[in-house]
């Protein structure tokens, strides 16, 4: 039995009560919370860029995007630089804790609705033992802040 | 043998000499009796037909033979070069082109028919009987070529009277011998361990220069034995063939002085060391000349990117620690930073040296481009061009072309009326483009400019409202400046015909669009009938640059300082509305303010109404404004990061953004994007 074909892995995070996934392959690194520069007359969720290692790195709140509530900052916040072929985006998260292996059967397609977040950014959801986690189409989140 | 490995030299190689043999073959066209762009144009030919041999290249080994042999001829004046022959040689040149590219490209060399090409060179050829140039190499082969003047004479009597042996030596270098030049310094150099040579036909630098065919002559001093020589110079590689003979001279009864005779020899070796030093500069004024076509070492730009960063980082950590020495107050910590800087700035300066071409890389296909083109159009044009040694970054130089071929394409198809109507409108048949480059100040400005009719500003107008890119109401509005802008807006020709040359509305845009993404911009001046100009301005450096650290609110920007002009002080109350817009009248001249908190949208703590006014006047051509800040923080080298393929286009404000030494991320104002 090939493992590697029938595991996926992802970095859990959390945003207000639900946990979100996203695929480890996409992940470079996650940060602290940094001082991040505004960037003027960019969408409305784009926080700004940080100083990511020398590195200028655009930040999204994702919160702002999915139009959750604002929340205040606190140790726990964490950026998740995640990365698909040459664009490097951060995301804001209330918290980043571990990182979990999902079998393919466990994840399913989206049901028709999910919370108040826009259903093209999720590609599945996934079933570990009673938790559920929203699995998010990466490229698709940053593809839509182009226009 | 594994050829791939040789594959990208042969490619660079080839793209190289076929470069310059566009540029003899121009010069020929304009100057048939120069001989050294012959030799020049013999040589690179034989060259490429050496390299393509190696490489197993056919077709371009045929044709480069062919080239060859309509080249002698013309360089033993046996044919005259005639426009027609100029240009079956540019047909070669363009085969040759497409050839290498397509090996560049695909692997293998052009397949399309050369034979007509070769047969016209045949023709060429055939104008002359195939046995005249036989003769040719016959009369090249006939001995001595030596001819001893007078002064040579008492050299050789003076020998003679010591007892030593001149000789006359004629040596034959195998035929296909590469480095010729080098097999003659050997020759040389073995040669002088016996004797001393005081002549050679044909003349020293020219042996240096290859510029003889498979062999030369030497007349030598020597007390060694005749036999010795010869064993010598025979057992020389690629040495095919020794003649030697002695050189003897009667004294022709002239009764010269021993001492004059003497001095005149000490004469003699005087300048016999003078000549040996006259070559020694010689060779080194070659070896200059060649380094610029081969001495080189060629580097992926990838590496080179890498290089850069790591010298960016290098000047954000001194920027960094010019900030610690700076609070600590420790005078060694201090002098220490200081020459760090000036080791960084320097490392800076080099490494963008290293990316620096110059734009003659670009502007040498244009020569070629304008004649092929006012050819085709039956029109009389002369291109005049200067400042081709103006260096720019290379990621530049590489984008740069293609807008710049647009804008002559536009400027000879329709700046440069037809010969009767210049004529008609008295001015000379010949039309002039100028293409000029220059450097101003920390950017290089590219013109483009004819003496045509110029820009038809009514009827830019009636196109723009004929393609519905403005409306009725914005043609009263438009003044002629704005008017002319028109022509930068997508979509946009006014040819009546549309050519192949231009005229298909995909151009200016595209122009500005490309210009614009290399930091760049464009402007038009245009007068009726006198012609028009675009101006292209381009930064000299895409990485690093000076730059005015300003704090907005409590947010830190950078203005680049090539775009400031001077930095004044502004009362609150001297600021009028015209229109909507904040002006003030500074030095008799009417200056627009931008208050850069609102433009970029910082939020203050509170509205507190100062009298004083920091502004920042800042330039854009002949174009000023002010930017109100709150403080000025001082002058720093900065990096320019780009904010990444995720923001680009959302905020046309921003040029970049920066490190700060303390870590923080800055970005940078684009004023031209503001004014």
């Amino acid at each position: 039995m090939d493992l590697s074909n029938n595991i996926q892995q992802f970095v859990i995070f959390k945003l207000e009560d639900e946990e979100y996934g996203v695929d480890i392959l996409k992940v470079k690194t996650i940060e602290k919370m940094t001082r991040v520069a505004r960037v003027p007359k960019a969408a409305h969720y784009v926080e700004g860029v940080i100083n990511l290692r020398g590195e200028v790195v655009p930040i999204i709140d994702l919160r702002k995007k999915f139009n959750l509530p604002k929340s205040v900052e606190t140790d726990n916040t964490r950026i998740i630089i995640v990365s698909i072929e040459d664009i490097t985006v951060g995301l804001i998260v209330d918290s980043a804790s571990e990182v979990i292996e999902i079998p393919k059967e466990f994840i399913e397609d989206t049901p028709e609705l999910v919370g108040n977040i826009d259903q093209s950014n999720i590609s599945s959801i996934g079933k570990v033992n009673e938790r559920i986690i929203i699995l998010l189409n990466i490229s698709r989140i940053l593809s839509t802040v182009i226009v | 043998m594994d050829m791939n490995q040789y594959l990208e030299i042969f490619i660079e190689e080839s793209q190289e000499h076929l470069q310059s043999l566009n540029q003899c073959l121009l010069g020929l066209e304009s100057n048939p009796n120069d001989i050294n762009l012959l030799n020049e144009i013999f040589r690179v030919a034989h060259t490429l037909k050496g390299m393509a041999g190696t490489m197993g290249y056919t077709k371009i080994t045929g044709l480069t033979h062919e080239m060859e042999n309509i080249l002698d001829l013309i360089r033993n004046g046996k044919v005259i070069v005639t426009s027609n022959i100029v240009d079956v040689l540019f047909e070669c040149l363009d085969y040759l082109e497409n050839s290498i590219n397509n090996i560049s490209n695909l692997g293998s060399e052009l397949d399309t028919n050369i034979d007509d090409t070769k047969n016209k060179l045949k023709a060429i050829l055939n104008g002359k009987p195939q046995n005249e140039l036989k003769t040719i190499d016959i009369v090249k082969e006939e001995p001595s070529n030596l001819n001893f003047n007078e002064y040579d004479r008492n050299i050789i009597v003076k020998a003679n009277q010591q007892g030593l042996v001149v000789l006359s030596i004629k040596i034959f270098l195998a035929k296909g011998c590469m480095l010729k030049s080098a097999r003659a310094f050997i020759i040389f150099k073995t040669l002088e361990s016996y004797s001393e040579i005081f002549k050679s036909s044909p003349k020293v630098e020219d042996i240096e220069d290859e510029k003889f065919e498979n062999s030369f002559e030497l007349a030598v001093i020597t007390s060694e034995q005749i036999e010795i020589i010869k064993k010598a110079l025979e057992d020389i590689s690629e040495v095919e063939k020794v003649e030697v003979n002695v050189v003897n001279i009667d004294n022709n009864g002239e009764q010269n002085d021993e001492n004059e005779i003497n001095e005149k020899l000490e004469d003699k070796i005087i300048q016999t060391m003078k000549i040996e030093n006259d070559d020694k500069d010689l060779s080194d004024d070659t070896q200059n000349k060649k380094a610029k076509i081969g001495k080189t070492v060629r580097v992926d730009i990838d590496r080179l990117d890498n290089l850069m960063n790591l010298v960016s980082e290098l000047i954000i950590i001194k920027t960094r620690l010019e900030g610690i020495g700076a609070d600590s107050g420790n005078q060694d910590m201090n002098e220490a930073v200081e020459y760090l800087e000036r080791i960084t700035t320097s490392l800076h300066d080099a490494v963008m040296k290293v990316r620096m071409v110059p734009i003659e890389k670009v502007f040498n296909r244009f020569p070629r481009m304008v004649r092929d083109l006012s050819k085709d159009l039956g029109k009389e044009i002369i291109l005049n061009m200067s400042g081709e040694e103006t260096e720019l970054d290379r990621t530049v130089i590489d984008e740069i072309g293609d807008p710049l071929i647009h804008l002559i394409r536009n400027s000879i198809d329709h700046g440069i009326e037809e010969t009767d109507e210049r004529i008609q409108n008295n001015k000379n048949s010949t039309g002039n483009l100028y293409l000029r480059a220059y450097q101003d100040g920390n950017s290089v400005v590219i013109e483009v400019e004819d003496d045509g009719r110029g820009l038809n500003v009514d009827k830019i107008k009636k196109k723009a409202l004929e393609k519905g890119i403005i409306s009725k109401q914005d043609w009263s509005d438009l003044d002629d400046k704005n008017s002319i802008e028109l022509i930068f807006r997508p979509g946009f020709s006014t040819a009546e015909m549309v050519s192949d040359i231009s005229g298909r509305g995909v151009g200016l845009d595209v122009v500005k669009t490309k210009i614009e993404s290399l930091g760049g911009n464009v402007e038009v001046e245009t007068a009726k009938n006198k012609g028009s100009k675009f101006i292209i301005r381009l930064p000299l450096t895409l990485a690093i640059i000076q730059a005015l650290l300003v704090k907005v609110g409590e947010e830190k920007f950078a203005i680049p300082l090539n775009a400031i002009k001077e930095i004044t002080p502004i009362s609150a109350n001297t600021i009028r509305n015209v229109q909507g817009q904040e002006v003030v009248l500074y030095r008799n001249n009417v200056l627009p303010i931008i208050r850069l908190d609102r433009i970029l949208e910082v939020s203050k703590s509170e509205n507190q109404i100062d009298d004083e006014l920091t502004t920042v006047v800042v330039k854009k051509g002949d174009k000023n404004a002010g930017f109100i800040v709150d403080s000025l923080i001082g002058q720093q080298e900065i990096v320019i990061k780009s904010l990444g393929k995720y923001l680009s286009g959302s905020t046309k404000i921003i040029a970049g953004a920066t490190i700060l030494g303390d870590g923080q991320v800055a970005l940078i104002i684009d004023s031209n994007s503001l004014i």
